[in-house]
Parts: C-alpha cells; structure tokens; sequence
C-alpha cells in the first residue's frame, strides 16, 4: 500500500506520493487549484494513476478547502491538522509553524509533534499570499517578478492592514512616483508584520518553520526571521507540508 | 402550517417580504434539526412551536391584548419577565437572530454594529416580525454602546423604555439596579393599569424558577457520559423558552425530561462515544441562529453547554423566593438579575471566567469554544482573558468570530473540525 495526500488550497493543489513506509516522498506534484476544485481533483487523479499504481494500491487523504471535492479520498482532514503533521515530518517535533497561505494564514504549535494550539488570520486577506498577488497584479507583475523587484526596493510603510485599502494606498503611492522596488518591498513587509502579530497572539516556542507557497521567497524569510528576533528554517519541500502530512495521517 | 396572513395584515406587517422568510425557514430547520437521528419524541413540541413560530404564539398574543392584556419586549436577560408577568403582561424576548433582518437594520446603523442589534432594528423597521409589531413596551438597557445608541434610534418607531445597568458590581451598583427595577415595576403597572401586589409578584416569582429549574434539569443531561439530547436541541429549548408561554414551556419541558430519564437508564446517547465534548462561551446565539451548534455537532462534536445569555446564564441560578414584601422581593430579583449573570458589559469580570471553568469541569467537556458575534466589542476583548485563564488551566479553547451570515461557513469548519482534530489525537 502506498499513501498519497491531497492538499488544494484556494490558489494552488498540492499532491505527493509516499512510499509504504511513509518516510520517502516517491512523487509530487503542484498546479494551479484553477477555477473547478473538482475537475482539479481530477486531474490530480490522473497525475497519480500515471505514476504507474492504481487506486487500489493506494490510500488517499484530501485536506485544504477543496479537500470536500476529491470524491475519491478514502479520507479528509483540516489543513491545520495536515500542516502541522507534514511541518513535524520536514522540520522536528517541536515547532511554531507559520503557514502563509493563499487565502489563510495560519500559526501552528506542535508539542512533540502534536498540534496543540493553532490561530488563524480572520476572514480579512491581509497577511495571506492574496495580499501580495494582488499587489503583484495591480503593478502588472507575476509574483516571481514582484519578489525579484521587492529583492531591490528600500522598506517603505504600506500603513493599511486591508488589501482593499492596501491597493489603494498603493496606487496613491505610485501616482507619487514611489519606485516601484520599495513599494514591492513595502507591501512584503506588511505581510511579515501582519503575520508577527498573528505569531505573537499565542504563547510560541521560537522553532520556527515556514510551509506553504513562499518556503522559497528568500526576502520574506529573511524579513520574518528579522522580525522575530529568530531565525525562521524551512525547506523546499515545505509548499508540500499539507499534502504530506495528509499522507501521513491516513489510518 | 395555518395560515396566518390576516392576522400579519392586522398587524401592519409587510407580509410579501414576510413570506420570503416563512418560505426559507422550513428548509433550513429541515436541515439543521429534522435532519438528526435518534431525536427524543419530546421534541415534537417544540418542532411545532418553531413550524409556526410567527403564528401560534402570536396568535395567543394578539387574543391576551383584545382582552385588554398587554405584551413587554425585552432585550436581555438582567430585566426581570416577573415584573411585567406579575403585573398581568406577557412578556416576549425579542433578539433577532436572522440575517433577513440585518439589511433592514444596517439602513439606520452602522455596518460595523453587531447583527444582533441590527437584525432588532430590521425586524421591527421593516415591519417582518409580529413579536415587533406585537409589543406594547419595548423594554431597552444599556449593556454596550451599540444597543445604548440604536435604542434611540429604535424609539423614533417604537415605545421604548430604558433601564439603565450599572457596569460594575459594588454595593451601590446593585442599589441602583435595584432602584431601576422599582422604576420598571412602577412603569409596567402604568402599562397595564394593574397593581402589583406582593401575592402576584411571588406568584410570578415562582413561575419563572419553575422555567429555570425545568431548563436545569435538562442541562443535567448533558453532565452525563451518553448524552441522551443534542446540543442543537437544548440550545432550540432555550431559544424558544425566551418567548412561549412560562407554564406550558416548562411542562413540555419536564415531558421531555421524564423521555430523558428513561434515555439515561438505558444510557443512550445521541453522540458517538468518540464524540469530543464542546463548552462554548461568548454572545448569546438568538433564534433563528444555530450555526456554530450545526458545524460543531455535524463534524462530529458534541456541545455540552452553554455559558451564555441563551444558556447557563438564562437559567442556572433561581430567584430566592423568600421574600413577602415587595421591596424584599425586588432586592431577590436584583441578587439574581444582577449578581448571577456575568455579562462583558462589567467590569472587571473574573466570574464569568470562574464560571467557564467550573462548567467546563460539571459539563466534562474537552474543550472551550468563545463564539463572538462580529463587533461585539466588549465579548470580544474579553477573549484575552477568556483564553489566557483557560490555557493556565490547561483547558483547550478556540476564539472564532462570526455574523448571521453563511459566508464564512467553510472558514469555520476549516477552524473547528481542527480544534476537534487536535482534541482527538
């Protein structure tokens, strides 16, 4: 039996492959969550049955939102419950995990590789990767353009917390010929300090560790470490936390 | 169901937008209530009085008044129902529990005002709820900024009258609401043009207790290990208690209770033994508003209890009845209006947190959800301390904010089925 976990968040679906043994990821596979959950589970299906096994030689857990549109998971788990669990298998056991998400943000505790506490942004985007794809697209740039761009800028104030009036303050600040670098650089700090007070609402070890879609945005992982006092280890394999520990967790 | 739109008509109700409400309330009790398995056949009762809710009840209102009887509205659970039942009313809650009122009260109020209140104003300025057309008094307090205010807005409509609560507890403050209470006694005799005697207001005094010690013993239910009642229908019981008839609510009730005790013989439960057990504390859930309830117990959880106004704090602790004079029988009231419910709107409010834990404890529950209603200011600073004293007490808790609204639905199956997650493992 081999164990494949599922994670389609609001922006991107995440999928791996473990060995029986669970301690080897055998495959992943990451695409657009795209405007159809379902027909995305779909796709995700056929990527695994490709791999060469079929689904009865597999045992399948879906989890992020999209985790009620996979008619064929053998199970469903919270994303929270997942991350915490994939975070414990790349980073340890005991960690203040931080995932930010494209539509939630979220802080997990893990105590022995148990989650023991959890918080979650409110239903408001900023501090998510939807602030930053929105500002991204309002300069007319993918994200790995707009990160290379922020690499460059100075740390500007972007003062509003709501992306709403965030893209507005930042048209403002455009039309005052700010260079685009510090705005860029601006708006990545604003997620980093919305996210330091979402971290520091519970009473967190200092272990701290990154999943999710920017485990590979060197500037934000250095600004975050900067404003934690701490600093802040993730891995490539962290976009895959969610899916890996829905891997896992199948029992 | 009967119909009831002549009486709606004579009540001056906007009937057309009425019935949009009357077509979508079937369906989402269907699904929340009718849809559970193993129900207690006691709850039949209150399936009914829901089916009917702007008739049955209404109906006995408006035959009280043609009578010459008159109807108090109240708000909140610090003003005493004995005072205007002992003076011949009926008296009604009237906190609205419905996003179909919300947009009605966010034409005069803030958006940033909790739906509660503005679902209060809606009801009765868009002319949607006979209970608002039904009142005679409207009896409004000053629990928080949000209600203070839009009373006043409420009173360009409706015949308000305002009790003003202290928002601290020192001898004085219940002096005050003590004297507030006398105001209210003299207001309701004014009303009904009836006198308030000490034998009507001990009558109405052990009428009330009667209601609670009903409600209690169905709360006894929920300490045990196989819980024979869903929280979904306790917290409907509770809802319903806020405006049915005090006699008849209470016998259906203890009907109900007498099922229970044959459930608990034969412990059956309506839960699965693996079920995680939920206290949840916070803003009070008005009727029609049983979402956190549905996602809870739809994934798997139990609710145990409730500390909050439609809950613990509606019926825990009774009026002492030993009173004979009308002044000793006011200072009870007050001990109990007053001294046994602990609000957010006092500061400081450590007893509330008190009570938390000695019910998370009673209740044997697994863990502690704090619901707030979004913009509700006070409950919603209290969660720092809500949620500090429950981690020192080794107590799992989670905070979630939410409206009347189904938007965040998901957001909050994402949050809570985690919170059952990691009570599981």
């Amino acid at each position: 039996m081999l164990y494949a976990g599922i994670d389609i968040g609001s922006t991107a679906a995440k999928a791996v492959l473990l060995n029986e043994e669970r301690n080897k990821i055998l495959a992943r596979s990451l695409m657009p969550s795209g405007w159809n959950s379902k027909e995305t589970a779909e796709d995700i299906l056929t990527w695994l049955l490709s791999l060469g096994y079929s689904k009865d030689e597999l045992k399948i857990v879906a989890t992020g939102y999209g985790r009620v549109s996979v008619p064929y998971a053998d199970s469903t788990l919270t994303e929270i419950t997942c991350h915490g669990k994939g975070a414990s298998f790349l980073g340890g056991n005991d960690l203040t995990v931080i995932d930010i998400g494209g539509q939630d943000t979220k802080v997990i505790l893990l105590k022995n590789g148990r989650v023991i506490d959890f918080v979650m942004n409110d239903k408001c985007s900023a501090g998510t990767g939807k602030f930053l794809e929105v500002m991204a697209n309002r300069m007319g740039l993918t994200l790995s353009e707009f990160f290379t761009l922020a690499e460059k800028g100075r740390d500007i104030k972007i003062s509003s917390m709501c992306t709403v009036f965030a893209e507005s303050e930042i048209v403002s600040l455009m039309g005052l010929g700010t260079p685009r670098e510090d705005i860029a650089c601006g708006a990545v700090g604003s997620v980093v300090a919305k996210v330091a007070t979402l971290i520091s609402r519970k009473n967190h070890t200092e272990n701290y560790f990154l999943t999710g879609g920017f485990c590979e945005s060197a500037l934000l992982i250095r600004k975050l470490s900067e404003v934690l006092g701490s600093e802040v280890k993730t891995v490539p394999d962290a976009r895959f936390a969610g899916a890996i520990g829905a891997a896992l967790l199948w029992k | 169901m009967a119909d009831y739109h002549k009486m709606w008509e004579a009540l001056g109700m906007d009937v057309k937008t009425h019935d949009l409400l009357c077509e979508a309330l079937p369906g989402a009790f269907g699904d929340v209530y009718l849809s559970q398995e193993n129900r207690p056949e006691g709850m039949d009762y209150f399936n009914m009085v829901v089916a009917e809710i702007h008739g049955i009840r209404p109906a006995e209102l408006v035959e009280h008044k043609k009578n010459g009887g008159k109807v108090v509205g109240t708000f909140c659970i610090h003003v005493p129902d004995e005072i205007p039942v002992a003076a011949g009313a009926i008296a009604t809650g009237l906190c609205s529990g419905s996003q179909f009122w919300v947009p009605g009260g966010e034409k005069k109020l803030p958006a940033a005002t909790c739906p509660l209140i503005k679902a209060s104003l809606g009801a009765r300025f868009d002319r949607t709820c006979p209970f608002f057309r039904l009142a005679d008094m409207f009896v409004g307090e000053n629990t928080c900024d949000g209600k203070k205010k839009a009373w006043e807005i409420l009173a360009e409509d409706a015949p308000m009258y305002i009790m003003d609560i202290p928002q601290m507890k020192r001898p004085k403050d219940y002096a005050h609401w003590e004297d507030e209470i006398h105001g209210y006694l003299k207001k309701c005799e004014e009303l009904t043009g009836n006198k308030v005697t000490p034998a009507k207001l001990r009558e109405a005094i052990i009428l009330l207790n009667k209601k609670r010690k009903a409600l209690q013993r169905l709360a006894e239910f929920r300490k045990l290990d196989n819980v024979p009642i869903s929280g979904k229908d306790v917290l409907l019981i509770t809802q319903i208690a806020f405006y049915d008839d005090p006699a008849r609510i209470t016998a259906m009730i203890n009907k109900l209770c007498d099922e229970l005790d044959e459930r608990a013989k034969n412990n059956v439960s309506v839960f699965p033994k693996s079920a995680k057990r939920i206290l949840l504390t916070g803003t009070p859930l008005s009727i029609p508003n049983w979402k956190v309830h549905h996602i809870i117990e739809t994934l798997g959880g139990a609710v145990v209890c409730e500390e909050m106004c439609t809950g613990i704090r509606y019926y825990e602790k009774c009026v002492d009845e030993s009173g004979s004079t009308i002044d000793e029988m006011i200072h009870n009231l007050t001990e109990r209006y007053m001294g046994a419910i602990h609000c957010a709107c006092f500061t400081p409010n450590f007893e509330r947190i008190d009570d938390i834990k000695r019910l998370a404890k009673e209740y044997k529950a697994d863990g502690v959800i704090d619901v707030n209603l979004k913009f509700c200011n006070i409950y919603d600073t209290e969660g720092y301390f809500v949620e500090r004293e429950l981690n020192n007490a080794g107590i799992p808790v989670l905070g979630i904010e939410t409206d009347y609204t189904d938007q965040d639905a998901e957001q909050l199956k994402t949050r809570i089925g985690a919170f059952l997650e990691m009570l599981g493992n």
